[in-house]
Formats: C-alpha cells, structure tokens, sequence
C-alpha cells in the first residue's frame, strides 16, 4: 500500500472525471472520514484511512485487497477503470443510458449497446463521453464510452453503436481471477 | 442409438415413435395386487364432482327419512295410510329419485369403496381380473341392481329408470365404466356365490325375503344390506391385519451365503428396515440365539452397501444416532437441501429482491421466520447464479445454515470484527451487511486462490470496510488483535454437507478427522487470542462448522474452555437440538448445553454446529507456549500407563471453573524446571500455593537438575539416551513408592493426591497435542517402548522429559525426601523390573488397539 505518484493520481482522477465529472470531489471529501487513493501491485484501492491504518498492520504479501479497488495502471502506464469501482461511479454519473431488457444479457456478455437495445438515455450527452450503463429498473450493470452524443442517437441505425463497452457486472463471473 | 434390435422373437417391437405409440395401454395387474393400489388414487376432477352430488342426495335423503319416520309415529300402524304414505313416497321419489338416492346413500357411506370401484374399472379389462373385494361392491351395486328388477315389477317405475340413469351418468366420463357396468351386472350372482358364502346366501335369501316382504320400506332393505356389508367389511379388514401382523414379526437372519452374495440393493433395503425394526423393538422380535451385536453389525455391513460409506465413517454416524434417526440421517443426506439465497442488504431488501426475482420467473418464499434476509427458490425458468440481479450484487447464493453463525455472532456497528476463514466470502459479507459497511472486517484464509473468491464477492456486493489477507489462521494473533468478534468457520470432515459433497462418505477416515479436530482446536484457540475480552461491546467468538461430528465441534469447544479463559454463552437460535454433554467415553462441560446443532433430516438445511463463547479475561492461563508442548507430551506419557478411559473420569474435573487451580499447580513446576527461561518471568503473578520451605527444597533439587541437564546436552546422543532412560526408571521408582506409601502411609495421602492431580492435567491433555507438535510425540513414542531409546531422540526430548521428571520428583519429594534415599538403593532394581513389565503392558495395550483401529 503506497501513495500514488503525482503522476498516476493525474492520470486517475483524469479517468474519473471522464465519468463522474466534478463529482470526483465527493469521493474526496466525505462526512463520514477522509478517504484516500492507495496502489498496491499497480491497482488502485480507494479505502478510509482509519482502515488504511489496520490494513498496514498485515504484511504485504500477504494483504490480497483493502477496501474497494478501482483499476489498475496498464504496462503502459495507462489507468484502467474495472468493474469495481461501480460502486462509486454508479451514484455519482451524471451521463447515463438505460439498456432494454432484451439487450441486458447481450451487454452483460461484453458487447457494446446498439441503437436496438437501447432503452433510454440522458440528454446532452456529448460525444466519447464516460457513461454508466442501467437496465430498466435502474440496475447499474457496467459502463461504457458512448460512440454518439444524444442528438446523433435519434437518427441512428437500429444496428449501430451507442455505446463502447468497457466493463460489465458479467466479467465478476467471466473472469473473477483477474478482477483484482 | 439407433432402433432397438428384435433380439425377442416373441414381442413386437413397434416401428416408429408415432404420437399413439407414446400412449401406453392399461396396466393390467395380478389379483394381489390391485386392492392395496387401490386405495391410493385420486379422484377424477368429474369423479370429485359426483361424489358432492351424492353426498348432497344422500343429506336430502337422510332428512326425508327423518321426516318418513316422524310421520309413521304419528300415523301408528294405519294400513290405509301407510298405503297412502307408499304413495306419497312413490311421488317424493318422483321428485327427488328416492329409490336410488337410497343406493346412492349406502354407496356414498362406503366412499372409499365406490371410488376404488368406479376407478378400478377402467383397469380391469376382463371379469377374472376383478378383485373380491371389487367383486362386493360390485355384487352389492348389482343387488341394488337385481332389488331395481324386482321393484320394477312394482309400479315403482320410475325408480328403477333412474337407478339406471344414475349408474350411466356416473360412467359417463369414460365408455369403459359402462361396458364394465354391463359386464358386472352380468356376473353379479356368481360373484356372489364365491365370495362370501355365509352372508351372500344369506342376502340372497333375504333378497328373496325382500321380494316376499315387499311392503318393507326400500329405506329398511337399504339398511340391512348395508349392515351385512359393514360386516363383511370388517371381517376382511381383521382378516388383512392379521396377515400383517404375521408378516411382521418374521425376520430372518440372513445366512453366511446370502450375505456374501447379495442379490440387489431392494433386498438389502429392505433388510436394513426389518434389522431397524427388530432392533426398535429388540425383546420381542430377536432369534433367540442372536445377540444385538450381531443385529447392528449386519446393519452396519448393510448401511455401507446401501448408501455407499465407508465403514469408518458409518461407525462413527451409529455412534452418533440412534438407529432410526440414523436411516433418517442418510437418507437425507442423500437429497439435495433447497436452494437458498441471501438478500444483501447493503443493496435492497428482500421484498425488492422477491419481486424483481419473480419477474424473472423465479420461484421463491422467504426461508422461514428466524431470518429476515433468506429465500428459498423452488424453481426457476433462469439461471439463478446469473442474473442480473445477481450480478448487481443484490443477493449472494448461501445455503440456510450458513446464516446460523453470522446471526450468533451478532456484529454491531463500527466493530473490528475477524473471520478466520473467510472464503468464499458469504459469512463474512452477512457480517459487512449487518454492520452496514462501518466498523473493520477482517477476512482471512489460508488459501490464497479461493482469496480471490472472497475479494469477487466483496466487491460484487459492494462490501467497503473490509480487509482481505492471506494467512494461516493459526499465525493470526501475531499479525494483530484485539478483535472485537471473531468467527471461526473451520475447515472440517464436511459430514454435516454430505449430499453437497458424497465424496466425503468414502475419503475420510480417523487420521482425516484427527487432523481436522488438531486444526480446528489450534484455530479456535488463535480466535481466542485474537478476540479482546476487554471490549466493550464484544468480545464474543463464535465457533462454527459443517460437521456433525462431536470430535470436530463439542470436543474442541471443551478443549478451548479448559485453555482459555472463556465460558459458552447462548447462541441466541432459538432452535436446533443442544449440543452433546456427554458421547460415548467423553464428558464434556455442562454448558456445552449451549451450543447447537442441526442436522439435514430434522431441520432441512446442512448439518451445521454453532457455539458461542465470550471471552472474559486476556490471560493465557498457561504461562508459556512450550508449556502446552510439555503438557501434552507428559500427557502422551501417562498415556501410556492409563488407558483413554482415564479421560474420562478426569473431564470433569477439568472444567473450566478449576482452571485457575489447575494452572496454579501447573506453573510453579515449570518454573522449577526451567529457571533460566524468560518466558516464564512473563507470568510471574500467578499465585504460589506451596509453601517457602519446600520451594527451598526443590531449589535445590532443581539445581541438581539443571546440572545433569547440562551435561546431557554437552554429552553425546547415545549417553543422553542412556541418563534419559535411568532417569525415567527414577521416575518410575519414585512413582510406585509413593504409590506404595499411600497404602502404607495415611501421612502421605494428601501428597500422593496432589501428584496424581498432576498426572490427571497431563492426562486430561493427551488428547490434545497439536500437528506441529505431533512429530515430537511420535518420537517420544518410540523412544518410551521400553527397549533401549532410539539414538534418533531429540534435544527436545530430553529436555522435556527431565521437565517430567522433575515435575514427578519434586511431588514425590515433598514429603517422600528422607524415605526414599533409604529405599532407592534396596528396591530400585525390584521397581525397574516392575516399571519395565508395566511398560509392557502398556505397550501391548497400545498395539491391540492400534490392531483394532485397523481392523475398523
């Protein structure tokens, strides 16, 4: 558990804002404690200080996870947001799109929204911007990038891309190894 | 693959699967057969109907009746208007069909009776196949029939028709009823005549009566027949009893042959039933020249086949349950237990969940009234461990017992809470979502790959206050403590989850178990030390697993009660049954009263045990570690002298109240055996019972020791060996001189008492060593054989072992000082011989029972 470079903590709160907007501050400053961004092995865990604290008094290797884990730095030095960090993006996202349904299970299987399969979406949402993906009945189930701002969306083909997946609640199945 | 040869000349083989194909013809049955089936059908839904019709004539029926009888009264015996009551009669049957309703009461009366008849008949194909009971009711519906004919001369016309109308519109549902109808009332007179010779002939002849008497009111004929049959009916039934009764009470005892080549596994259930029954009721049922033993042991044999177990573990299960329960057990151990889930309730609520689930088409209630968090699917159109829903972490697949530990724990907010071996995560998510993500969860477990399991879960059910790490549990107090509750799921044999996992009935074995109850015991005394007693909140441990096995869970408790400075507490589960006090040989505290379990067969989740203990004092009552090694090797030592029945007697002398004593007596030795040490400084508070004087005493005795420990050390292996084995044979001379002195000496008894005291904690620890520590013993075994000691023997040993001397010694010493240095030369040489013959014996004891243990 080590404290971020100047460098990686740019590089995270840049991929943060990218889907919860100003609300990154939240995650900062919270009522119930101060809360703080830690790596270990390259992941990121957002954890509380006062756990941080316990958490330091297990040895390194043998500490699997603390608190929540939010991505990871690639090789290439690159962050990349993992389904767990739902959690937080879920409540905070001010860009959302609603899936049918019937495009759940493609979704939750790792396919990108297609203009068929979706239910609903925020207005003005410009385009390449960070969403959060709902079934129907508010469920966040993972997020995404979308391909076409709102107004686009209108006039696209039933078969075209609305949104790129990037995580899904699916992959705590499909790859539970490789979660954290 | 592919069609089916038509290797059997004589059956047809059907060619194609043609939708009639598919639809099989009536079974026929043999004449046995048909009445016990009968009874069991159910109603047609038209049949179902019928019967209200009856049942509804025959009430209007009956009330007419009444009003009949009441108008005869006041009419008394008027011919004329008796006439005129036949008249009014014929007119209300007009109305309301009262001939046949009169049929239809007696019928409806032998309900049972006329469904089997009504459903019987599109079985029976031919008149042969019908039954004779069949053929009663058959004959009786034709008497009716044959009455109808006779009254039909009568200018009761109407009567007779509707009788008629009455049977078509009962068969009406299916064409064979009417055949049958036919075909029965053709056969009615010879059906007569064979079954009930008495009473047939009877009604015939009162039949006849009746066409003679005709002025008899229908109601009155009906009645008669309707008492004949009653009759008969119970003649049959005492009849059937007492072939039942008869086949009861036989059981043969298999012989050699048929034992050794069973023929079916029908055969072998059913014998496990009859042994179950002769031994439910043993006096009675027994072969004169066979005893229980011989019952139980083919019950075993057959149990093993039966349902596949080792014969170690069905041992231990007849052991554990009485023989009917034990059925009960393994049968239910074979089906699979519902399918749970638990709502998480840091997500949505359970009803949220229910209905979202039932959109989905899942079919779900909630587990019962003592969880507020748990559903139980029945069935689902979708995969329920991948929905959405799931996914979404709004609920966790957790079987109903594991719910058990978690509510006993009772966590409550911004608590610093452990569980020891966490994986896959579903206790210790209940525990997070009870604590509302607030406070500090630990979770631990020793494998690394099922970690990931628990951080998978954790994240999907969005638990934030928690620390996932990987350690050996047993380690866990060094890494930190002060906890406010822990919970300790231990690894276990995994009795309890049989039908999760059948391989368990033929892997596990005794060394399984002991090394199972080893772990579990060191894990639940690391739970201890982790747990703060101080806590203002807390300060509870809960000890949970998944076997049924009183080794695994009432033993280790009892076990944990005598090292540590906890009591047992009320789970706060209102049910499952108490846990043991007493099995077999062991005696465990009474308090273990307070722990419980639960089985598949009674409580329908998995076989589970729970026990809650509070912590109520940091001290280790032991001052050092490398005192429990000491224990429990002197432990292994008088072991050997005593047999396990020795535990026993002393269990219950050990319980935790008597603790403290115990440890008083404990320390001081150690302290005198090992003075240099800097452990034992660490309890230094720890009240002295003996007096100055003698401590002098065996300071200087100790001196002594530590002089010839010295030198054994610097010595060679071989010579150690050697002042070992003298020493021993000192301590065995020592020993049976106080013995002697006891019967001698009445001075001597208070000190004689307190050295077996000694011995008795030893004794009580024999079974207690632990893993790490096993190697030791087990050299310490070999060494104790009574030859010459290995030259393999460690430094360890030796030291220990002068630990027991001393210990022995000092005790001896107390009072024993003077009379033993005047003795010890003269009967040294006898005792030697002696202590070495007991060491015979002792060893022989030990190789029958490990030939024993083979032989199980």
């Amino acid at each position: 558990m080590k404290v971020l470079s100047e460098d990686r903590t740019r590089k995270l709160f840049e991929k943060l804002t990218k889907y919860i907007g100003v609300n990154v501050k939240l995650l900062i400053d919270r009522p119930d404690g101060t809360y703080c961004f830690r790596e270990k092995k390259d992941r990121v865990y957002y954890i509380s200080e006062r756990l941080l604290q316990l958490a330091q008094t297990v040895k390194p290797d043998h500490l699997i996870s603390a608190g929540t884990c939010f991505g990871k730095f690639t090789k290439t030095n690159k962050f990349r947001l993992h389904i767990t960090a739902l959690t937080y993006i879920a409540p905070y996202a001010p860009y959302k799109i609603w899936v049918k349904p019937s495009a759940e299970q493609q979704f939750l299987y790792g396919h990108h929204v297609i203009k068929s399969g979706l239910g609903r979406i925020t207005e003005n949402v410009p385009k390449h911007q960070g969403v959060v993906i709902n079934t129907m009945s508010d469920i966040p189930i993972g997020f995404g990038v979308v391909a076409r701002s709102t107004t686009e969306c209108r006039h696209a083909d039933p078969l075209a891309t609305i949104a790129f997946h990037q995580a899904d609640i699916g992959e705590y199945i499909r790859s539970e190894d490789t979660l954290v | 693959m592919g069609r089916k040869a038509k290797f059997d000349e004589t059956k047809k083989v059907k060619k194609g699967p043609g939708r009639k194909a598919r639809k099989q013809g009536d079974p026929v049955f043999k004449k046995g057969l048909i009445d016990h089936d009968k009874e069991e059908k159910q109603l047609s839904h038209r049949q179902k109907q019928r019967a209200a019709r009856r049942a509804k004539k025959k009430k209007e029926v009956i009330d007419k009746r009444k009003a009949l009888k009441e108008a005869k009264k006041n009419v008394a015996k008027q011919q004329e208007k008796e006439i005129v009551e036949d008249s009014e009669d014929t007119s209300e049957d007009e109305n309301v069909n009262g001939f046949t309703d009169d049929n239809k009461e007696w019928l409806t009366l032998k309900k049972k009776d006329k469904k089997k008849l009504s459903e019987n008949q599109p079985d029976s194909d031919s008149e042969d196949e019908e039954e004779v009971e069949e053929d009663e009711e058959n004959a009786s519906e034709e008497e009716s029939d044959a009455d109808d004919d006779q009254v039909s001369a009568k200018p009761v016309k109407e009567q007779y028709k509707v009788g008629k109308l009455d049977d078509l519109f009962e068969d009406s549902d299916d064409n064979d009823d009417g055949g049958n109808d036919q075909e029965s009332e053709d056969d009615p007179k010879t059906n007569k005549m064979t079954y009930d010779s008495d009473s047939s002939e009877q009604s015939e002849g009162d039949s006849e009566g009746d066409d003679k008497d005709d002025d008899k009111l229908p109601i009155e004929k009906a009645n008669i027949k309707l008492k004949r049959k009653q009759k008969l009916d119970k003649k049959l039934a005492d009849e059937e009893l007492q072939l039942n009764i008869a086949k009861q009470d036989v059981f043969a005892f298999p012989s050699e042959e048929e034992l050794q080549n069973p023929t079916n596994l029908q055969e072998i259930h059913q014998r496990i039933k009859d042994v179950v029954t002769v031994l439910g009721d043993f006096s009675r049922l027994k072969e004169q020249t066979r005893s229980r033993c011989e019952y139980t042991e083919l019950l075993h044999k057959d149990l093993c086949t039966y349902y596949s177990y080792n014969e170690f573990l069905m041992e231990v299960l007849m052991q554990l349950f009485p023989v009917q329960e034990l059925v009960e057990f393994l049968e239910a151990s074979e089906v699979a237990r519902p399918l749970t889930i638990r709502t998480n309730s840091l997500k949505t609520r359970r009803r949220d969940l229910a209905q979202a689930l039932i959109n989905r088409g899942v079919n779900l209630d909630p587990v019962g009234k003592w969880s507020k968090v748990g559903l139980v699917v029945y069935s689902s159109t979708v995969p329920i461990g991948a929905t959405p829903e799931y996914l979404a972490g709004h609920y966790i697949l957790q079987g109903a017992s594991s719910y058990l530990p978690v509510m006993a724990l009772a966590p409550q907010e911004n608590e610093r809470i452990l569980d020891m071996c966490a994986a896959p995560g579903g206790k210790a998510s209940h525990i997070a979502a009870i604590m509302k993500n607030t406070g500090a969860l630990f979770a631990n477990d020793a494998n690394k790959e099922r970690t990931k399991a628990i951080v998978g879960n954790f994240h999907r059910l969005g638990v934030v206050n928690a620390i996932v790490c990987n350690y050996d549990g047993r380690e866990f107090p060094e890494v930190i403590k002060g906890f406010d509750r822990v919970l300790v799921d231990a690894p276990c044999t995994g009795t309890g989850v049989i039908a999760k996992d059948p391989s368990v009935k033929t892997t596990k074995d005794q060394k399984d178990v002991q090394r199972c109850f080893n772990l579990q015991r060191q894990l639940l005394l690391a739970a201890i030390d982790c747990c703060n007693a101080k806590s203002s909140t807390g300060g509870y441990i809960v000890y949970s697993t998944c076997s049924i096995l009183p080794e695994e869970n009432e033993w280790v408790i009892n076990y944990a009660l005598k090292r540590r400075n906890v009591k047992l507490v009320p789970t706060g589960l209102d049910f499952g049954t108490e846990g043991f006090v007493k099995y077999r040989h062991h005696r465990f505290h009474p308090s273990l009263k307070l722990t419980r379990r639960f089985y598949p067969h009674t409580h329908n989740m998995d076989g589970f045990f729970v026990a809650k203990l509070k912590k109520f004092s940091n001290v280790i009552p032991e001052p050092v570690k490398d005192e429990d090694d000491e224990e429990e090797k002197e432990g292994n030592e008088v072991k050997q002298n005593g047999d396990a029945t020795t535990e026993e007697q002393l269990k219950p002398s050990n319980t935790s109240v008597k603790r403290p004593a115990e440890s008083t007596k404990v320390e001081p030795v150690n302290k005198k055996s090992k003075p240099n040490s800097a452990e034992s400084s660490k309890v230094p508070k720890v009240s002295n019972e003996n007096s100055p004087k003698s401590n002098k005493k065996r300071n200087k005795k100790n001196k002594n020791k530590n002089k010839t420990a010295d030198n054994t050390q610097t010595s060679e292996a071989t010579k150690q060996d050697e002042t070992e084995t003298n020493k021993t044979k000192v301590v065995n001379t020592q020993q049976k001189k106080v013995k002697e002195n006891k019967n001698a000496n009445a001075k001597i008894v208070p000190v004689v008492n307190e050295t077996k005291k000694e011995e008795n904690i030893a004794k009580a620890n024999v079974g207690n060593n632990s893993s790490p520590k096993k190697k030791k013993n087990k050299n310490k075994k070999k060494n104790k054989k009574p030859a010459l000691p290995n030259a393999t023997t460690a430094k360890v040993i030796n030291q220990s072992e002068a630990k027991i001397t001393d210990k022995v010694q000092i005790a001896a010493a107390k009072k024993l000082k003077n009379k033993m240095k005047k003795k010890q030369k003269k009967v040294g040489q006898l005792k030697e011989k002696k202590a070495n013959n007991i060491g015979d014996k002792t060893k022989n004891k030990k190789t029958f029972k490990k030939n024993k243990m083979k032989s199980n």
